[in-house]
C-alpha cells in the first residue's frame, strides 16, 4: 500500500509541477517555459537571493499577478471536486455519484449566487459568508435529494442520479432568475451555470486553501471505515466501524469542500466523477490511496481543463464547465452502461 | 456470556418476536431453528447489537448490548452472514486483515504482530493460493471461506453466525461447519448460529432453540427437538426422524404429503387386487 501510494504519489506530484509550468508558459504572451521556472524560484526564500534577474518585468507581473493564481486555483478546485466525488461514491456505494450528478454543486451555487446577487457577500460572517452559506444550502439540497431517493428505506442506484438530476435543473433555474434579474447578466449566467476561473486573484486561491487541507485530512482519517464500508454497512458495523457517525461526517466535510469549490469557480460538471474513476482503475479499490491519488488527480485534469478553456479560442473563453461536460458526459454515460452490464449479470 | 430476557420486537405494527428469553453459556454451540419468516435473522440481529429492541434486553457478559461501542464489540463478537462478501476489488489478504480494524489505532498500528496471525489463518483456511486474488474473481465457496478468515482475525469469543452455508452446496457446507467446529473446540469459542438446515444444526450444535412465529416453541438438546411431532407443529410437514449411524445425532428425512402418498398406496392395492 504505501509503495504504492510513494511511487503514484510522486509521479502524479512530478506532472502536476511540469504541468503548472508549462500552462503558466501558455497564454497571449508566450513565455519560455525555463523563464517561469527562474520567476517562481525568486520567490522561494532563501534561493531566491541566488537567482539573477534576466526577464522583463512584465513577465514577472503577468506570471505572479495574474497566470500563477488562477492555475493553483485550478489545481485546488479540481482536487476539492474529486476528493468529494470519492468521498461521496465511497459513502453511497455508488459509483455514480459525483458532486454535480447529486444536485451539491446547484445547491451551493443558489446559496452563493444568492448572497452576490442581492449584495450580501459580507453579511453575517464577513468574508467567510459566501463559503459558509454555499455549505448551508448544497447540504439542504444533498439532503432533498437523499430523501426524494429514498423508497423503503433504499437508496437505489439509479433513482438517486434521477433526484440529483431534478434537483439540479431546479435549483440551476432559480440560480438563472436571480442573475437575470441582476444587472450584469449574460457572462453571469454562464459562470454559476458552467463555472470558470477567470478573474480569479490570490484572494480566492487563498480562501480555498483551508477549506480543502480540512476536509482532505478529515476524510483521510476516514480512509479505512470507508474501505470497510465497501463490504456492506452491517459488515462494516461488525467490524467495529460507527456507520451512522462515518455516513453524516463524509458527507458533510464532502459538502463543505464542495461549496468552497463552487464558491470560488462555480459549477464544474463531471470532475468528481472521472477522476476517482480512474484511480480506481489506476491503484484498486482502497480509499487510502484514492483519497490523495484523487486530489493530484484532480488538480491536473481542472488545470488542464482550464488551459485549454482559455487558450483554445483564446483570445474569446470557453466555460470551464463545457470542457470538463464534453468529457464527462460520454464517461457518464459509458460507466451507466456498463453498470447496468455487471446488474444483469 | 448471553442472557436474554422478554425480548420483543415489531416492524411496523407486526410483531416479529414475542417475549424471548434465553442464555447461552461459555463455550457452548446454540443453533437457532426454525421456518422462515420465524424471526430468526431479527434475533440474531438484536443479539448483536445492529438493531435495538422494542422491549426487553440482550446482556452479553452482564451488560446490555447497546452499552457497548461498535469498537468495543468487534473486539470480542464477530458475525459471519450468509453472503458475506461482495463483489469488491479487495484482495483476500486484504479484506482478511480488514478483520484486524477494531484493534488498530487511527493510524492503522496494531497492537499485536497481525501479519504473523494472518498468515496463519491463510495457511489455516487454504488460501495461500489466492492470497493476491481479489473477491470479484472467487467462486461463492471462496468467498465464504475467506469471509471466514476475516471473522478469525478478529478473535473472538462469541460468534454469530446468520445462515453461513446458505448458498453453499454441500461439499463447501460441511467444509465450512468443520472449520468453524475445529476453531470453536481450540479457542474455546461461544457460537450462536442461525442455521436452515436441521441436519447440520443437530450434528453441530450442542443445544437447539426452535423459533416460531416469534416465539420460543422449545430450547433443549438435539435428541430432545429433532422429534416429528416438534417438527411437523413448527414446519408443518413430518418428518421421518432417524439417528445418524455414525455420530448418532438425530437427523430427518423428509417424506412427501401423507395424503398424496396415500393415495398413491390405495391405487397399488386397488391394482394387486
Amino acid at each position: 500500500m504505501k509503495r504504492k501510494l510513494v511511487l503514484w504519489g510522486g509521479v502524479g506530484v512530478i506532472l502536476l509541477l511540469l504541468s503548472i509550468l508549462v500552462s503558466v508558459s501558455i497564454g497571449t504572451a508566450k513565455l519560455p517555459v525555463l523563464q517561469i521556472a527562474a520567476i517562481l524560484m525568486k520567490q522561494l526564500p532563501y534561493m531566491g537571493g541566488h537567482i539573477d534577474v534576466t526577464w522583463p518585468q512584465s513577465s514577472e507581473q503577468i506570471v505572479m499577478k495574474v497566470r500563477l493564481p488562477r492555475v493553483l486555483l485550478g489545481v485546488l478546485v479540481g482536487a476539492a471536486l474529486s476528493v468529494a466525488g470519492t468521498a461521496f461514491q465511497g459513502v453511497l456505494r455508488n459509483s455514480l455519484a459525483d458532486p454535480y450528478t447529486l444536485g451539491v454543486s446547484s445547491g451551493a451555487s443558489v446559496g452563493a449566487a444568492f448572497l452576490i446577487y442581492f449584495g450580501l457577500q459580507y453579511a453575517w460572517f464577513g468574508q467567510w459568508s459566501i463559503p459558509v452559506v454555499a455549505f448551508a444550502t448544497g447540504l439542504i439540497s444533498l439532503l432533498l435529494v437523499l430523501k426524494l431517493a429514498q423508497i423503503d428505506g433504499k437508496l437505489k442506484l439509479e433513482t438517486l442520479i434521477l433526484s440529483g438530476v431534478v434537483m439540479q435543473a431546479f435549483l440551476g433555474a432559480i440560480v438563472s432568475f436571480m442573475v437575470s434579474m441582476s444587472k450584469q447578466v449574460i457572462n453571469e449566467i454562464v459562470f454559476w451555470l458552467m463555472g470558470s476561473l477567470a478573474m480569479r486573484g490570490w484572494s480566492y486561491t487563498l480562501t480555498m486553501l483551508p477549506y480543502l487541507l480540512v476536509g482532505f485530512i478529515v476524510l483521510i482519517c476516514y480512509a479505512r471505515p470507508l474501505n470497510l464500508l465497501a463490504l456492506g454497512e452491517r459488515q462494516a458495523s461488525h467490524l467495529g466501524v460507527h456507520v451512522e457517525r462515518t455516513k453524516l461526517v463524509v458527507l458533510i466535510i464532502a459538502t463543505f469542500i464542495t461549496a468552497a469549490a463552487v464558491s470560488v469557480a462555480g459549477v464544474i460538471g463531471f470532475v468528481g466523477l472521472i477522476v476517482p474513476h480512474l484511480v480506481r482503475l489506476l491503484v484498486g479499490p482502497d480509499y487510502r490511496l484514492i483519497i490523495p491519488l484523487s486530489a493530484i488527480g484532480g488538480g491536473l485534469y481542472v488545470l488542464w481543463a482550464d488551459t485549454l478553456a482559455r487558450s483554445l479560442l483564446s483570445p474569446t473563453e470557453i466555460p470551464l464547465g463545457v470542457i470538463t461536460a464534453f468529457l464527462g458526459a460520454p464517461f457518464f454515460a459509458y460507466l451507466l452502461h456498463k453498470d447496468k452490464k455487471t446488474q444483469r449479470g | 456470556m448471553i442472557e436474554v430476557g422478554q425480548l420483543s420486537k415489531s416492524y411496523r405494527g407486526q410483531p416479529v418476536l414475542e417475549n424471548v428469553s434465553f442464555a447461552v453459556s461459555p463455550g457452548e454451540c446454540l443453533g437457532i431453528i426454525g421456518p422462515n419468516g420465524s424471526g430468526k435473522s431479527t434475533l440474531l440481529r438484536l443479539l448483536s447489537g445492529v438493531d435495538a429492541a422494542d422491549t426487553g434486553d440482550v446482556r452479553l457478559k452482564g451488560r446490555p448490548v447497546s452499552a457497548y461501542t461498535r469498537k468495543e464489540l468487534a473486539r470480542w463478537l464477530a458475525v459471519l452472514q450468509q453472503d458475506a462478501l461482495p463483489p469488491v476489488g479487495f484482495t483476500v489478504q486484504e479484506v482478511i486483515s480488514m478483520g484486524r480494524y477494531p484493534f488498530q489505532t487511527w493510524l492503522g498500528g496494531d497492537a499485536e504482530d497481525a501479519d504473523e496471525q494472518i498468515g496463519r489463518i491463510i495457511e489455516r483456511l487454504n488460501l495461500a493460493s489466492l492470497v493476491h486474488r481479489t473477491i470479484d474473481k472467487l467462486s461463492g465457496g471462496e468467498r465464504q471461506r475467506v469471509a471466514l478468515g476475516k471473522v478469525m482475525a478478529q478473535q473472538p469469543q462469541l460468534l454469530m453466525l446468520d445462515e453461513p452455508t446458505t448458498f453453499l452446496d454441500i461439499g463447501y457446507q460441511v467444509q465450512m461447519m468443520d472449520y468453524i467446529q475445529a476453531w470453536q473446540r481450540e479457542s474455546s469459542l461461544t457460537v450462536v448460529a442461525v442455521l436452515h438446515d436441521l441436519n447440520l444444526a443437530a450434528q453441530y450444535c450442542s443445544r437447539l432453540l426452535v423459533l416460531h412465529q416469534g416465539k420460543v416453541a422449545a430450547i433443549g438438546t438435539p435428541e430432545e427437538i429433532i422429534k416429528a411431532g416438534l417438527i411437523e407443529q413448527v414446519y408443518g410437514t413430518e418428518p421421518i426422524v432417524l439417528q445418524h449411524p455414525v455420530n448418532h445425532a438425530p437427523q430427518i428425512l423428509l417424506q412427501p404429503s401423507q395424503t398424496l402418498w396415500r393415495k398413491q398406496n390405495e391405487t397399488t392395492i386397488k391394482s394387486s387386487d
